[in-house]
C-alpha cells in the first residue's frame, strides 16, 4: 500500500513531485494504531478484562481503551479510502525524506554509539560530523564547537549538579 | 479577604534571594527555549525536570513555570523577526507581526506582543489567585466519579474544541492511555503489555514520550523545511517602548476579549493555540480596521498573545486545583509535582500552603521579571536565531538525548526518544494533535484509577456517571463538548434555515 507517486501524478500547479502520497501514509499510520488497539485489547482480556470478586480485573479499563483506538483508527482509514479531501497530497518528497533520513539515521548511529563510547565523545562526533556534512563548516569552527559542547556538558552534569551521564574508555581514561 | 493574606504569604516565601535567582535563570532559559525550533515548553520542562529532583520543590516549580513563561514570551521574537513561529501559540502572531517588522515597525511589534503578553498572563494570574481556591474548595466534595467526570470533560473538550479531525485526536488521546497502561498494574499487581521484558515493567515515561514528539519530531520536520532563517533587524529603545505603550489602552477591548477568550481555552483544556487562532478570528471581525488585519495592524498582535499568554497561565488552574493540566507544559509540571512527593488537587491548598502560594506569587514575579527581560534583550535572542542550523540542530538532538536519559538513567529511554520522534514527525504532519496523546499519559493512571473506584462504588453500573446531581451535569457538559461541532452546526442551520450536508461530519 505504501506506494510511489510516480510521474503520472501531477501536482495542480502542473509541477511533477515525486514522493510518498499522504493517503498511503495515513492509512498506514492508521493500520498501525488500529493494531496497536488490538495488541491492547488481547493483552487486557489476557489478564482479565472483567470483574473479580474484589472489583475490576486489571485489563478492565485498556480493554474499553483498545477498542475505541480500535474505532477510531477505522474511522480514520475509512476517510483515508474514501472520503477525506486532505489526503489528495504527497506526503513527502524523496527530497526532503531524504534530509529528514540525513538528520534521523545519524541521529541512531549517535545513539547505538553512546552504548560503546560515552555520551560526551559520541556527543563530540555527532555534532562534528552534523556539522561537517550539513553545513559545510570549515575544521578550525567544527573542532573547536564540537569539543566545548560536550565539555560543558561535562562539567555541568558530573561536576556541579552531579548527575551521571553513559561514560566509555576516555572517561575512564582521566578518572571518572 | 483570606486570599490576599495568603498571597502575601506567597510573596515572602518566592522573594527569597534564591528563588529570585531561579526565576531569573528560568526565565533567560524559557525565552532560549522558546527561541530555537525544536525545543518548545513542554520539551523544554522535560529536560530539565530532573536536574530539579535534589531542589526543594517550590524553587523547582518557580524555576520551571518560569521557563514556561519564558517560552511564552519568547514565541513572539520568532515570529515577529523571522515569520518562523517558535511555539504553536504563536503562529497567529506572525500574521501582523512579521508585516509590521518588514515595515520597520519590529521594535513596536515587539514591545505591543511582550506588553500584552504580560497584560493577559496578568489578569490570569489576578483569575487564578481568586478563583482557585474557590475552585479548589469545592472540588474537595468531589468522589471518584467526580474526578472522572472532569477527566471525562478535559478529553471530550479535546475532542469537541480541537482543530483536528475528531478520529484522530480520539486515536490519539486513546494512544495515550495505552501507552499509560503498560507495566506494573499497581491496584492487582498484574503485569500488562510488557510482553515478558523487564525493560517494560517500569511503563513509557511521560518525559521521554513528551521529548520525542516534541524535541527529535519537531527538529526533524524543520530539517524538512530547509531552513534559511532570513530575519528583520531589531532594536528596542526606551522611546519606541514608551510610544507603543501610549497608543496600547486604544486597544483595551481587544486585549480583554483576547484575555477572556485565553482564560476559558486554557481552563477547559483548549489550549494556547486555538485560544490565538480565535482570538484573532475574533478582534479581525470586531475592529474597524479588521480589512486591514494581515497586512501590519497592531491589533492583530495584542489579540493572539493576549490570548495565547492568558491560556497558557490559566492553565496551570485546574492543574493544581483538580489534578487536571490544562496544557502539554502544565502536564509536565504536574509530572514534576508527582515526582517531588506532591499530590496534585485540592488538597495541595489545605496541605502545602507554601507551595502553592509561592507558586502563585512567583507568576505575578515572574512575568513582570520576563516582561523587563525581553525588553531588554531582544537583540541577543535575535542573534541567536542567525547561528546556522547545522549547528544549533545536532547540539538540541544532544540536549534531548541527554534529558531523556537522567530521567531514568536508562539507554533505553534515548531509544524510544527517537521512536517517538518518528510518532511525533508522522502525527505532525497527519494533523494528529500531541497535547492529548501526552495528557492521556500522564492522566492515564489517574483516569482509570477513578474510573475503577467509581466502578467499586457502583458495583460496575454505569449509571453512578449521572447518580447524582452535581456528577450528571459534568457528564453532561463533556458530552455537549464532546459533540460540539454538530452542536454549531444543526444551531447554524436552524438559524439558516436552509442546509448544506456537504460538510456534515460522520459522528459516532
Amino acid at each position: 500500500m505504501i506506494a510511489s507517486v510516480n510521474d503520472n501524478n501531477h501536482s495542480d500547479d502542473g509541477k511533477p513531485h515525486h514522493g510518498v502520497s499522504t493517503r498511503a501514509v495515513e492509512f498506514a499510520v492508521a493500520v498501525f494504531t488500529f493494531i496497536l488497539g488490538i495488541v491492547v485489547i488481547v493483552d487486557s482480556r489476557r489478564v482479565g478484562a472483567g470483574w473479580a470478586e474484589d472489583g475490576p480485573q486489571a485489563g478492565y479499563f485498556p480493554y474499553y481503551i483498545g477498542i475505541i483506538l480500535c474505532i477510531a483508527s477505522v474511522w480514520t482509514i475509512w476517510r483515508a479510502l474514501f472520503s477525506a479531501k486532505d489526503v489528495a497530497g504527497v506526503f513527502v518528497s524523496h527530497k526532503k525524506f531524504r534530509l529528514v533520513l540525513s538528520v534521523f539515521i545519524p541521529s541512531m548511529i549517535y545513539v547505538v554509539a553512546t552504548y560503546f563510547i560515552g555520551i560526551y565523545v559520541a556527543s563530540a562526533l555527532f555534532i562534528g560530523a552534523f556539522m561537517y556534512w550539513h553545513g559545510r563548516f570549515a575544521w578550525t569552527r567544527i573542532i573547536p564547537i564540537s569539543v566545548i559542547v560536550p565539555v560543558v556538558m561535562f562539567l555541568l552534569f558530573e561536576v556541579w549538579f552531579l548527575v551521571p551521564l553513559p561514560k566509555g574508555p576516555l572517561e575512564t581514561l582521566i578518572g571518572y | 479577604m483570606e486570599e490576599f493574606s495568603n498571597l502575601m504569604q506567597g510573596f515572602s516565601v518566592a522573594l527569597t534571594y534564591q528563588n529570585l535567582l531561579f526565576m531569573l535563570v528560568g526565565i533567560l532559559l524559557g525565552v532560549l527555549i522558546g527561541v530555537l525550533p525544536g525545543l518548545g515548553g513542554a520539551n523544554g520542562v522535560a529536560i530539565l525536570l530532573p536536574l530539579t529532583f535534589t531542589m526543594s520543590p517550590t524553587s523547582a516549580i518557580i524555576m520551571l513555570s518560569c521557563i514556561y513563561w519564558g517560552a511564552l514570551f519568547g514565541g513572539a521574537i520568532t515570529s515577529i523577526l523571522f515569520n518562523i513561529p517558535g511555539e504553536p501559540w504563536s503562529v497567529a502572531t506572525t500574521f501582523d507581526g512579521h508585516p509590521m517588522a518588514k515595515a520597520g515597525r519590529a521594535g513596536e511589534a515587539l514591545t505591543a506582543a511582550f506588553t500584552s503578553s504580560f497584560v493577559g498572563a496578568l489578569i490570569a494570574v489576578i483569575m487564578i489567585t481568586f478563583l482557585a481556591p474557590l475552585v479548589a474548595k469545592f472540588s474537595l466534595k468531589f468522589g471518584p466519579p467526580e474526578f472522572f467526570a472532569v477527566q471525562l470533560l478535559t478529553f471530550c473538550s479535546f475532542v469537541g474544541l480541537g482543530k483536528g479531525h475528531p478520529a484522530k485526536t480520539i486515536a490519539a488521546m486513546m494512544l495515550g492511555f495505552a501507552l499509560a497502561s503498560v507495566g506494573l498494574d499497581t491496584v492487582t499487581g498484574t503485569l500488562r503489555m510488557t510482553f515478558g521484558t523487564g525493560e517494560l515493567l517500569r511503563g513509557f515515561n511521560f518525559l521521554i514520550a513528551v521529548i520525542g514528539l516534541f524535541g527529535i519530531g519537531e527538529i526533524l520536520l524543520t530539517m524538512e523545511e530547509g531552513l534559511a532563517f532570513k530575519g528583520v533587524h531589531a532594536r528596542i529603545n526606551p522611546s519606541v517602548v514608551w510610544q507603543t505603550w501610549k497608543q496600547l489602552p486604544k486597544y483595551w477591548m481587544t486585549a480583554l476579549r483576547g484575555t477572556l477568550i485565553g482564560c476559558w481555552m486554557g481552563i477547559t483544556p483548549g489550549g494556547a493555540t486555538p485560544a490565538s487562532f480565535m482570538s484573532y478570528g475574533i478582534a479581525k471581525r470586531f475592529s474597524k480596521n479588521g480589512e486591514k488585519f494581515g497586512t501590519g495592524e497592531i491589533e492583530g498582535v495584542i489579540a493572539p498573545e493576549t490570548a495565547a499568554h492568558a491560556a497558557g497561565t490559566s492553565a496551570l488552574l485546574p492543574m493544581l486545583t483538580l489534578g487536571i493540566p490544562g496544557s502539554p507544559t502544565a502536564a509536565v509540571l504536574l509530572g514534576g509535582l508527582l515526582i517531588w512527593g506532591l499530590q496534585p488537587g485540592p488538597l495541595l491548598f489545605v496541605e502545602q500552603k507554601d507551595f502553592v502560594w509561592g507558586l502563585i506569587a512567583s507568576m505575578y514575579l515572574g512575568n513582570i521579571v520576563g516582561l523587563i527581560i525581553v525588553l531588554t534583550t531582544v537583540p541577543w535572542w535575535a542573534a541567536i536565531l542567525r547561528v546556522p542550523f547545522s549547528i544549533i540542530a545536532p547540539i538540541i538532538i544532544v540536549i534531548c538525548a541527554i534529558g531523556a536519559y537522567t530521567v531514568n538513567n536508562a539507554m533505553l529511554d534515548v531509544v524510544l526518544m527517537l521512536v517517538f520522534g518518528i510518532v511525533g514527525y508522522l502525527f505532525k504532519k497527519l494533523d494528529y494533535p500531541l497535547a492529548p496523546l501526552v495528557l492521556a499519559l500522564v492522566l492515564g493512571d489517574m483516569a482509570e484509577s477513578s474510573f475503577r473506584q467509581s466502578m467499586l462504588m457502583s458495583r460496575g453500573e454505569v449509571s453512578i456517571f449521572w447518580s447524582n446531581g452535581l456528577v450528571g451535569s459534568i457528564c453532561g457538559l463533556a458530552m455537549l463538548m464532546l459533540f460540539w461541532p454538530v452542536v454549531t452546526k444543526l444551531l447554524a442551520r436552524l438559524r439558516r434555515g436552509n442546509n448544506d450536508l456537504d460538510d456534515a461530519r460522520p459522528v459516532e
